[in-house]
């Protein structure tokens, strides 16, 4: 097959695809080097047990480190217990995060916290708090008519 | 090349393309009438985003959002589409043909439709256009989903039919270009709903009660197989009326064949096998095959890199011939207070941004910073409620009055509309981006969080939005009232409006008969969706077997 191209247009297509190539490269990079990937863990779990299923029979945050804490997160509609954490400023924290009934979203604005929460699975996600003050968590995934209400605190003392 | 052969003689073959022309005209009569509707709730939307009202209980903000999201994805684009297609392969291979099939189709599909958006309407589908389970929609809501579908498939059956009767009548010639673009975006459309056909055989027992529980993560995954290539269903029509129709506007020419064949069987290889990037933050899919689907996201850019040259090309070409030089002089030429190339040329600025937005939200991990945010809602009206709606609309200011033999009633109303529906999306868009990257969530009635501090800083941007939607719906008005005005006033013109398909230019190079050959791609494409969801979904139906009942949290 014979496809002859313009000149003009061989080179818009090679500077376009070399855009692509270092758009690819740098998040490869930033992954492979990094850790930079999306949240993408693999535990399946049964949503109808949570209750009784540890660690998320007692969901809350539990010190494992210095300044490195997990915290277990029960969605369901419409709250996440727990409602509020309290963690010292320059935590790493590391969360976990299951959902009971339909599909929620776990979101901390201005964080790099975003994930879906998927019953039957548990999700999780990491970052450390560098500044002190009062965060927002929510829900970002439609999940029923009190939507709107499904919010929590992270406190950074 | 394929030019508008209107001139048969022969009364069977009139009437025969009489009919074919009313088809095609119902159908971009339905898409208008369903965009009225889908503009009235979207900015009823936009002011409940805004704080300016509060929707009564009685019917509220998700059912509306629901309908919203159900009429302007699912119905306008796919009715839009299936009357273009219908046009563009009845015009460019002319005969006397059975129009039974393509019948059949538009009335199962408005079947369908009805059946769903009553569903959504009486409250009994609050699931949004994405209707993620253990979400339980009523029964009535997934059949008339279906049927919608199961109608497209019939107006892709008969795409094909044309297309095989040209083959067999003209062996040693190529499909006409408009046919083959029709026929390429169809089959990966059947490719792609296959998916959510599937989605829709668990989902529908399920709500029926026949089984107790339903695997979300498939269902998820098999929306999302269909999810993304519904987006370049839309994306190709848009640029089906770019490559064969704009031109025709300024006396220009299709750059090249060969090409425009080569981007479009290129899209229907690389369309499907690329949905988990609407997935990136989903549990139980592993970083690799994310990824995996982040370099074939990359991938399906190229066509539209292609498409950007050749529009240009075209442009250029076109003014070099009449003897006008330097890139100010040329986009002078062009002609801007024809809303049939106004409308399309507006699109493609505001495919500008939204094309590299769209390369954003493809960079894996970075999807954490725009996920779930306004940001996407601003992504998605920028593409398909800017380039491709503005296109449409655009394109249907004349084909409405070529296949009606009606005038275009008030033609300046139809000009400033659609540079009001520019400038109203440009604002309402980049407000909705800039909400995302502050945080703000999408899908949410009500952001303010019992006054939490963050939240405040999202409100000024949803008053611009508020702005910019409200022009936009004034404009959508407009359309409305131009093609409901063509239509009552029926006044017809001595010669029906020319209206035809833009020639090939013909400098360019022969097409190579390979390309031609849209069955062969057709079994590749399905191959690569294959090989991109085997892995993912076998990870899946290893790790978990929980079935979820269902849930109706509305």
């Amino acid at each position: 097959m014979q496809i002859h191209l313009h000149r003009a247009e061989r080179l818009w297509l090679i500077c376009g695809l070399a855009m692509l190539v270092a758009f690819l490269a740098t998040i490869t990079t930033a992954a492979v080097v990094d850790g930079f990937v999306p949240p993408s863990r693999v535990q399946s779990i049964d949503p109808t047990k949570v209750s009784r299923t540890p660690p998320f029979d007692h969901p809350g945050l539990r010190k494992v480190g210095e300044g490195a804490y997990e915290a277990y997160y029960v969605a369901r509609v419409f709250s996440f217990s727990p409602a509020t954490i309290e963690v010292p400023a320059g935590s790493r924290v590391t969360f976990y995060v299951t959902s009971t009934d339909v599909e929620h979203g776990f979101s901390i604005p201005e964080t790099g916290v975003n994930t879906m929460v998927t019953p039957g699975w548990v999700s999780q996600v990491s970052h450390t708090f560098r500044t002190r003050g009062t965060f927002l968590l929510v829900c970002n995934e439609y999940c029923g008519s009190g939507h709107q209400m499904m919010a929590a605190k992270v406190e950074v003392k | 090349m394929a030019t508008d052969a209107g001139t048969s003689t022969e009364p069977k073959a009139a009437l025969a393309r009489a009919d074919g022309d009313l088809l095609a005209l119902t159908h971009i009569y339905t898409a208008t009438l369903v965009l009225g509707i889908g503009a009235l709730f979207g900015v009823l939307q936009g002011y409940s985003r805004a704080n300016f009202i509060v929707m009564p209980p009685a019917f509220d903000y998700y059912r509306m959002l629901t309908a919203h999201g159900v009429l302007m994805a699912l119905v306008f684009t796919t009715f839009f589409i299936t009357g273009l297609f219908t046009y563009m392969t009845y015009r460019s291979i002319p005969r006397a043909r059975s129009t039974i099939l393509g019948w059949t189709g538009y009335w199962t599909m408005l079947f369908g439709t009805v059946m769903t958006t009553v569903t959504i309407l009486s409250g009994n589908a609050t699931v949004l256009y994405t209707f993620y389970a253990p979400l339980k929609a009523s029964p009535f809501f997934y059949f008339g989903a279906t049927f919608l579908i199961l109608g497209t498939w019939c107006v892709a059956g008969d795409v094909a039919l044309n297309i095989r009767w040209w083959k067999r009548s003209n062996p040693t010639q190529k499909t006409p270009l408009p046919a083959f673009i029709a026929a390429c975006t169809m089959l990966m459309w059947v490719i792609a709903t296959l998916g959510v056909v599937a989605e829709m055989g668990l989902l529908i027992p399920w709500s029926l009660g026949w089984t107790s529980g339903i695997d979300v993560s498939l269902t998820r995954m098999l929306f999302w197989y269909f999810g993304h290539p519904l987006v370049y269903f839309w994306i190709m029509a848009a640029y089906a009326i770019w490559y064969t129709i704009v031109p025709a506007t300024y006396k220009g020419a299709v750059f090249s064949d060969a090409l425009t064949r080569v981007a479009f069987v290129s899209l229907l290889l690389l369309s499907t096998p690329v949905g988990l990037h609407h997935q990136y933050l989903d549990p139980g899919i592993s970083a690799g095959w994310k990824w995996l689907h982040t370099v074939t996201t990359y991938g399906v850019v190229i066509p539209s890199f292609m498409t950007a040259f050749a529009i240009f090309a075209s442009f250029e070409i076109a003014a070099r011939k009449a003897g006008v030089r330097g890139f100010w002089n040329i986009v002078r030429r062009l002609p801007w207070k024809n809303p049939v190339f106004a409308g399309p040329a507006l699109g493609m600025l505001l495919f500008i941004p939204g094309g590299f937005g769209g390369i954003v939200n493809n960079s894996y991990a970075m999807d954490v910073l725009v996920h779930n945010t306004m940001w996407i809602v601003g992504h998605f009206h920028i593409t398909v409620g800017g380039p491709v709606a503005l296109t449409f609309i655009g394109a249907a200011y004349g084909l409405v009055p070529a296949l009606s033999g009606r005038k275009l009633y008030a033609p300046k109303v139809a000009l400033v509309q659609v540079y009001t529906y520019f400038v109203g999306m440009s604002i309402m868009s980049t407000a909705m981006h800039w909400a995302g990257l502050l945080g703000s969530p999408r899908r949410t009635s009500d952001v303010t969080y019992f006054g939490a501090n963050g939240a405040a800083t999202w409100h000024p941007e949803m008053v611009w939005a508020a702005v910019g939607g409200s022009l936009v719906a004034i404009s959508i008005l407009m359309f409305v009232i131009v093609a409901t005005g063509t239509f009552l006033a029926d006044r017809h013109p001595a010669n029906t409006p020319a209206f035809a398909f833009a020639p090939t230019d013909e400098e360019a190079m022969p097409t190579p008969p390979a390309l031609d050959r849209l069955g062969r791609w057709g079994l590749v494409a399905l191959a690569l969706a294959v090989l991109a969801y085997a892995g993912p979904v076998v990870q899946q139906l290893q790790a978990h077997a929980y079935l979820a009942p269902g849930m109706r949290t509305w």
